[in-house]
């Protein structure tokens, strides 16, 4: 208990807290223009942001390319190959979300600028995310990344919808935090520390001990409500319909995301030498969240809604290879961050058609799809590569985030590891079943009153367009180029 | 042997160029419909005039390796690379894939299917066909898979977009049937690459079919390969189809446009059986001894239940489709056997069936055309009313039928001889039972087709039609379904084109599952 009492100046490197900085920087700045410039700012909002984003890349490419590992407050902040990608996946799906948010926003009559500052704030609370080591900031990271989300899905508050999306999000949310603050004062009690590389000690070894198993289950399920995994998954549907469509695709994207980081940090940082709790409880939980996500996405008829429960399926496959984290984590890690990478783009890129059909249809139902590929087959063709790839076929980018599952789960090896990747197979099947849904409306059927007047893509939708669909078939023609990727993180997460 | 010089470039060329058509075509505007065709046609005939360049530089005196290899990286982070290469199995293939792909557009040069859009329609062919292409050549197990499911969603699209009343139903059912077996099959491929060992016991970590096939599943305990060998047998007897997964093909085949039936019939089935003699066999041929009794009653299930589907129908397309069923149930039962005769036989019928049942569907497409109906009880005559037309659907049927001295026969008579003695370690009085079942199912073969030519072409023709004029055979027809029906007659005559080419490989598989046999 001495280092309460005798403080020393923590070290601070200025070049690891460079992208956070940047970040702070841009969205501060986003708030001091708008109060000087007024109305006149609203113009250059959306692109101050977009800059501030792509510029925060700068300093991560350079820590990259020095390639130290750095770390500060006593580990409790590491800056490691890993925490790069995931930041600057972030950083990226930040930025298509920027650029779908533009015309929305704007037309929208809603306030501006203060919506960009909260994405930042946002977006800063992941990028922290991706370095925090230690439960504390782990949990600074995501309130600071929660609470923007909470406004950003009340936006429309002239609609009761997104109200109610805003407080239900925001009831669930603190909820969550509750539960997992409760856990983490348990896994301190026994650890003593709150970083992780200490409680990995503390509680890796020795007898099963019901207040350690205790702790890590309230961990894990308030983060089990961050990525929307069943049975914590409520909020998320009323949410992501309700909530304005750019922020949907921010929250099923980023959000989710940041909910998935955490969780590798710590289950394979922390409590991987506790298998006997994290195999069972993530193989329950990952055939629970795919199967009931992919059976309930079979009914519904509004494209929101059915991105919203295929986006908690593919939770549910992102969750897969936690359950072997313990006999293949190398491998476990890699498949996570690389299908984190490649569903960021073809779920960005799916809600980004979705944005731009609405233009045109104002609906989001299912149905209002019909004819799509006679009168605008630009859009129809880009949907059909979108869910393809979360659909899992090959070539378009989604079929070796599967495939990295079943290499992981292979790996590991063992009945109940084939198993999963069984349901696993089965489950593509299903999800298939209401991607065809869509297909079907966009190819085969005429459009709803023959409306056939063509869509205007803008140029901010189209600039998302192209970002996220050349990203996804990249990804699925030369898979190495992601794989890389997820090659660099493994090594250093499991090395810290 | 590693390829060099533009030698290197022939194998990827025949696989990508129709995709490059498509890509082509994707930028030329809708209205410039004489460009989109022209493209469309170009790039598929430059990939057969390379196809044909391939079989002449091919060496024959050693068609059991691989030639034309290229060996490059491709996704490092997995140990997958990019290998595609051709031997005396896959040059049959290819080349049958590489002729269907442009008779298929000559034949919708003029009518694509309702509703019309030749631009899409072209560029899903050759999309398709890219897939195809690549299936054949790949000699990487990841390599295979994508190009295993490049075909899928073309083949929804064809299906679900020009298709018939059920084409929902349809395209969705075969889209749903094939992606469960191909989840299974890369779970599968994935066990291979972990569990495969070299003869040292070092783990070989790889891909690469050629070294998959040179250890043979050594290393892998049995009841591993039993399993292992399951999730392909689900990915390509769901493809293939054998019973009882085989009730996506009526439907697909029922709704698919002609051209989509006759890819259907002619190339794509053939990626399941392909699989069976490519991979499942040589990679596990431990497994394979004791999964064929099994694979063998399926086939026969498949052959007589087939047959009777036919006798039962009075569609004529779905008539057909049943014909497939019992057809490429007697590829199985050959491929089951695990002889020389019997596989060597199945790759023949292979080829052969692609070529006679993709000939049919071209028939029923063009009678469904002049007659708007292929309901068979209402159809009659047409040796009266079209008898070019007629007399080419007797020759298909014969051919279908097996008569000797057309291709259809040299992919069952010998099957049905191979089953007779099977491979080592097989159970000598089951393939003789199956033996005996499948000659019935020639006997029900010939009952089907001779009753299906009776109805639709003896007679006069029905009066519902009288005051139509039924044209014949008309130009585009003639150019698309010549080749077939010279290679149909050519490779009756002259069957050792096609036995010469696969002996060696066929040797290569049989050798090595007479080794396990004799050791186990």
């Amino acid at each position: 208990m001495d280092v309460l009492h005798a403080f020393t100046r923590p070290l601070l490197d200025w070049h690891a807290l460079a992208p956070e900085l940047t970040l702070l920087a841009f969205g501060t700045l986003i708030t001091i223009v708008d109060i000087i410039w007024d109305e006149r700012s609203k113009q250059i909002m959306p692109t101050l942001a977009g800059v501030g984003l792509l510029a925060t890349l700068v300093p991560i490419l350079t820590l990259a390319v020095d390639g130290t590992e750095r770390s500060m407050f006593g580990g409790a902040y590491v800056v490691d190959d890993f925490s790069l990608v995931v930041k600057a996946l972030f950083l990226i799906s930040g930025y298509v979300v920027v650029l779908m948010s533009i015309d929305y926003i704007r037309e929208g009559d809603y306030y501006e600028n203060e919506y960009y500052t909260l994405m930042l704030t946002s977006l800063l609370g992941m990028v922290m995310m991706s370095s925090s080591r230690d439960l504390i900031s782990i949990f600074v990271a995501l309130e600071l990344l929660s609470i923007p989300a909470y406004m950003l899905a009340a936006w429309r508050k002239g609609g009761p919808r997104s109200n109610e999306a805003g407080l239900k999000y925001y009831l669930m949310g603190v909820f969550a935090s509750a539960v997992m603050l409760y856990g983490m004062s348990l896994v301190y009690g026994l650890a003593g520390s709150t970083t992780l590389d200490a409680i990995a000690q503390e509680l890796g070894s020795g007898p099963s001990n019901p207040v350690a198993i205790l702790g890590i289950l309230f961990v894990l399920i308030g983060f089990a409500f961050k990525v929307s995994a069943v049975p914590f998954h409520t909020w998320a549907p009323d949410t992501y319909e309700g909530a304005p469509t750019p922020v949907t695709a921010f929250l099923a994207v980023a959000s989710k995301t940041a909910g998935m980081v955490a969780l590798i940090q710590l289950v394979f940082v922390a409590f991987l030498g506790r298998d006997d709790v994290i195999q069972p409880f993530f193989w329950l939980i990952s055939v629970l969240t795919m199967t009931v996500g992919n059976l309930i996405a079979l009914r519904q008829t509004n494209i929101v809604r059915l991105l919203a429960y295929s986006g908690i399926a593919q939770g549910g496959f992102m969750l897969v290879p936690f359950a072997v984290a313990a006999d293949a984590p190398a491998r476990a890690i890699e498949a996570v961050v690389i299908y984190l990478a490649i569903y960021a783009f073809m779920n960005l890129g799916a809600f980004t058609v979705v944005l731009a059909v609405a233009r045109k249809t104002r609906s989001g139902e299912i149905d209002s799809y019909g004819g799509l590929f006679q009168y605008a087959p630009g859009l129809a063709v880009a949907m059909t590569i979108f869910l393809a790839a979360l659909a899992g076929i090959p070539p378009a980018g989604g079929w070796f985030a599967k495939f990295g599952l079943f290499r992981a789960l292979l790996d590991a090896g063992g009945g109940w590891a084939a198993g999963l990747g069984v349901i696993v197979a089965i489950n593509t099947v299903i999800a298939f079943a209401y991607y065809a849904r869509v297909l079907m409306q966009m190819w085969f059927q005429p459009a709803p009153n023959d409306d056939e007047r063509p869509i205007v893509v803008t140029g901010a939708l189209g600039a998302a367009l192209v970002v996220t669909l050349v990203a996804t078939m990249a990804f699925g023609v030369l898979p190495g180029l992601v794989g890389h990727f997820g090659d660099v993180s493994v090594l250093s997460a499991l090395g810290g | 042997m590693e390829a060099t010089g533009f030698d290197t470039w022939v194998v990827s060329l025949v696989v990508f160029l129709p995709l490059v058509g498509a890509l082509a075509i994707m930028m030329i505007p809708k209205a410039y419909e004489a460009e989109v065709k022209l493209v469309a046609l170009g790039s598929s005939l430059t990939a057969l005039i390379i196809g044909l360049y391939i079989t002449i530089q091919f060496d024959y005196g050693s068609a059991g390796d691989l030639q034309f290899v290229v060996d490059k990286g491709w996704i490092d982070v997995i140990n997958s690379r990019y290998i595609v290469g051709l031997d005396g199995l896959s040059l049959p293939l290819l080349l049958l894939s590489l002729v269907t792909v442009p008779l298929c557009l000559i034949y919708s040069w003029n009518h694509v299917p309702e509703p019309g859009n030749t631009k899409a329609f072209f560029v899903l062919l050759l999309i398709l066909s890219t897939g195809m292409n690549g299936t054949f050549v790949a000699q990487d197990m990841i390599l295979f898979f994508v190009f295993f499911e490049v075909v899928l969603l073309p083949m929804y699209f064809l299906i679900g977009v020009w298709g018939g009343e059920d084409r929902r139903y349809a395209s969705l059912k075969f889209f749903l049937y094939t992606l469960f077996g191909s989840a299974l099959m890369i779970i599968s491929f994935l066990a291979l690459f972990f569990l495969s060992k070299d003869s040292s016991g070092e783990l070989l970590r790889t891909f690469d079919m050629r070294v998959l096939t040179d250890v043979a599943g050594a290393g892998i305990i049995k009841s591993t390969q039993v399993w292992i060998f399951a999730g392909l047998f689900m990915g390509f007897g769901i493809k293939v189809p054998m019973f009882p997964f085989h009730t996506w093909l009526p439907d697909a085949h029922t709704q698919a446009p002609t051209v989509g039936s006759v890819i259907l019939a002619a190339v794509l089935l053939k990626l399941g059986t392909y699989g069976f003699v490519r991979i499942a066999i040589p990679f596990l041929p431990e497994a394979a001894i004791s999964w064929a009794p099994w694979i063998g009653l399926l086939a026969v299930i498949g052959i007589i239940y087939g047959a009777l589907g036919c006798l039962a129908q009075n569609d004529m397309k779905r008539l057909i489709a049943f014909s497939s069923v019992a057809h490429m149930g007697f590829v199985m039962l050959g491929i089951a056997t695990l002889t020389d005769f019997g596989i060597n036989a199945a790759v023949f019928g292979m080829v052969a069936h692609g070529m006679i049942t993709g000939m049919l569907f071209f028939i029923a497409g063009s009678v469904k055309e002049r007659y708007h109906t292929l309901e068979i009880s209402r159809l009659g005559g047409l040796l009266k009313s079209a008898p070019r037309m007629g007399w080419i659907l007797g020759f298909a049927s014969m051919a279908s039928l097996g008569l000797p001295g057309l291709a259809g026969f040299w992919g069952e008579f010998p099957v049905i001889l191979a089953a007779y003695n099977p491979g080592a370690g097989m159970p000598e009085e089951t393939f003789r039972t199956y033996m005996v079942i499948a000659a019935v199912g020639t006997v029900l073969a010939a009952g089907y087709l001779l009753w299906l030519y009776q109805r639709t072409a003896f007679g006069e023709p029905p009066e519902e039609f009288a005051d139509h004029e039924i044209a014949d055979v008309n130009r585009f027809e003639w150019i698309a379904w010549t080749p077939l029906l010279v290679g149909i007659a050519l490779f009756g005559v002259w069957p050792n084109l096609i036995f010469n080419l696969t002996d060696d490989v066929v040797a290569g598989i049989t050798a090595s599952v007479e080794a396990i046999a004799a050791g186990g």
